[in-house]
């Protein structure tokens, strides 16, 4: 039984706040983390607090007058002209105090796991507060400021020299981290999300698949709307095993937003919870097998932070401690603690009913037209049968 | 816009009297399927992918003297005929252009002299770069009646909610008395958005490819 696992995690994370009627919300921290507690799987000594991420760490992606904007910005109490501009004052990423120290704090997690496993000191660690993979070099997108994500991966290459996995099972399409990495041969990123024909960002066409060097190592399986666990899962357990073995990384990187699930405000994809114990299986299985462990996850979307996060987030948690669970009621002091503070009525169980989610028509041909996607996305990637 | 935003100015060109091999060569050589054909500066005639391989021997049955053909001069087989467009034109003519005349490229002349050519593959690049993606945002789509001021009613709902629109297209719909309008809005949270619309009574088309309206 392999426990050398680390959940970078502080309550200060919740600092990372917009406003209260904003939908990406990290209170859903504080949920998961005593979900985790109740359910007995965190020992003191699984957890790390993160550290602040340094300027020069941030900027191995982002632009210094970017940096410094949102560091002024989160000094001043009026919108400074230029802001607008990198992205900062819109609806989705409104300004707020701080900005700047509580979104290097999610950088500054996300690295502190990847020096805990490059270390060797953990073999797996799961920063829940990262995996905000909007964000491009200069400019804030989708709820994003710092792209946490995309500085694990360029500071893996730069201190580590590592050929990187990203894995990006985010409802939303990856855009701020393939960008980053699009002509990079090192970097193999892959998305499956929800098709961009409406979704935001709107990108991850099969046909986006790097470029120049780095052709083929940007993969893309856009998935039609209502998708449901079935074919999610075949589309996923297909394409993993044959990229690793063509792709041979030296570490995975996984996002791991919980947005595609069917009570998912924002989101059409329509899974259950059970995508969430199986997507991390495979991670974990996939990093023993070709990467001697290492594995670092980091969170993501997740806007029903009461009914869906709190338990995909405990399911991934218990999947890289090795500690599987089976469905099971949810801890009575937890529903206790909680239950008054949700406007809705929190899930009895562990696991989803499917009774209580909405039937699908046209599963059928869904299946179908993502089992074709998927063959087109693989047609340039590096893949191995064997 | 205009041919002149997107025609390419650097245009290769042969001589009446260029050989069918090289003329051939400079096809496979720059990755390319027109030759306009020029006399000094003047614009003569264009070969195109297809002249030439109709004027080669098959390719399996081989005869002694297949490579004659090689040798002999584009002016054999051009066409003479050019239809050409000029860098005022806009780009939606030049694609009906190409479309009616069932051409795959249009070379661009100005006072006479050829200064450009667009291609097929070059309006499509353009239509995909004018439904695409350049920003990261959502779709919306509204039903609404085809009358005058629909749009700005619509659009007033977006000003209120602060959002951008990136792009729009309208679209007719098989609903008479309807059109579809669809835009583009940068943001990730379409809900706001879409209560206003729907408190102002419009009608906005969900993602129902998977069969059911949410």
């Amino acid at each position: 039984m392999s426990r050398r696992s680390r959940l970078i995690y502080s309550p200060d994370y919740a600092t990372y706040y917009f406003h209260d009627e904003h939908p990406f919300n990290q209170r859903r921290l504080l949920l998961t983390y005593d979900l985790m507690q109740a359910l007995g799987l965190l020992r003191k000594e699984d957890v790390t607090p993160p550290r602040y991420a340094t300027d020069d760490e941030i900027a191995l992606v982002h632009d210094r007058q970017y940096l410094e904007t949102v560091r002024k910005q989160g000094h001043s109490k009026q919108l400074l002209p230029q802001s607008a501009s990198y992205g900062l004052g819109t609806e989705d990423v409104p300004c707020f105090p701080n900005m700047h120290e509580a979104s290097s704090l999610i950088v500054g997690g996300s690295l502190q796991a990847v020096d805990l496993v490059m270390n060797g000191e953990a073999e797996h660690a799961f920063n829940p507060a990262g995996g905000l993979h909007h964000a491009f070099n200069g400019r804030a997108s989708g709820f994003c400021v710092y792209n946490d994500c995309s500085i694990a991966i360029a500071y893996l290459r730069k201190k580590w020299n590592a050929r990187v996995l990203y894995i990006d099972t985010d409802a939303h399409h990856g855009d701020g981290v393939q960008w980053a990495f699009y002509d990079d041969p090192n970097v193999l990123t892959v998305s499956i999300h929800e098709t961009g024909k409406f979704l935001f960002p709107g990108t991850g066409e099969i046909t986006e698949r790097g470029t120049g060097q780095g052709y083929g190592y940007s993969v893309n399986v856009p998935l039609d709307a209502f998708t449901e666990d079935e074919s999610f899962l075949e589309v996923y357990r297909d394409l993993l095993p044959k990229l690793i073995r063509g792709f041979k990384p030296d570490v995975i990187l996984t996002q791991n937003g919980c947005d595609a699930h069917a009570y998912d405000p924002l989101t059409h994809l329509s899974c259950s919870m059970q995508i969430y114990q199986q997507i991390p299986r495979l991670a974990h299985q996939l990093a023993h097998e070709w990467c001697q462990g290492r594995w670092i996850a980091v969170g993501g979307g997740g806007y029903d932070i009461w009914r869906v996060v709190p338990r995909a987030w405990t399911l991934l948690w218990s999947e890289m401690t090795d500690q599987p669970l089976s469905d099971r009621p949810l801890p009575a002091e937890w529903l206790q603690r909680w239950q008054d503070k949700s406007e809705e009525q929190l899930p009895a169980r562990l696991f989803d009913n499917l009774a209580d989610l909405p039937v699908i028509p046209r599963r059928k041909e869904i299946s179908e037209k993502n089992r074709v996607t998927l063959e087109r996305a693989l047609m340039y990637a590096p893949q191995s049968e064997k | 816009m205009r041919i002149e935003e997107i025609m390419r100015r650097r245009v290769v060109t042969v001589a009446a009297e260029t050989t069918i091999g090289d003329a051939l060569q400079l096809l496979r050589g720059n990755r390319i399927r027109h030759l306009p054909v020029l006399a000094g500066d003047k614009l003569v005639g264009i070969v195109s992918d297809r002249d030439l391989r109709d004027a080669l021997p098959s390719s399996l049955l081989a005869h002694d003297d297949d490579s004659e053909v090689l040798k002999k001069s584009v002016s054999a087989i051009m066409k003479r005929e050019v239809i050409t467009a000029h860098p005022l034109d806009f780009i939606q003519d030049a694609a009906k252009t190409i479309y009616d005349y069932k051409v795959g490229s249009l070379p661009v002349l100005e006072g006479g002299r050829l200064v450009g050519i667009v291609t097929e593959s070059d309006i499509l690049n353009c239509l995909v770069e004018l439904f695409g993606v350049n920003r990261p945002s959502s779709v919306l789509e509204v039903k609404v009646e085809d009358r005058a001021g629909t749009l700005a009613e619509v659009s007033g709902v977006f000003r209120e909610a602060g959002v951008n629109v990136c792009s729009m297209v309208i679209t007719p719909t098989a609903e008479p008395g309807h059109k579809i309008l669809l835009f583009r809005v940068q943001t990730i949270d379409t809900r706001p958005l879409v209560a206003k619309l729907r408190e102002h009574g419009f009608h906005v088309v969900a993602p129902t490819e998977g069969g059911v309206q949410s």
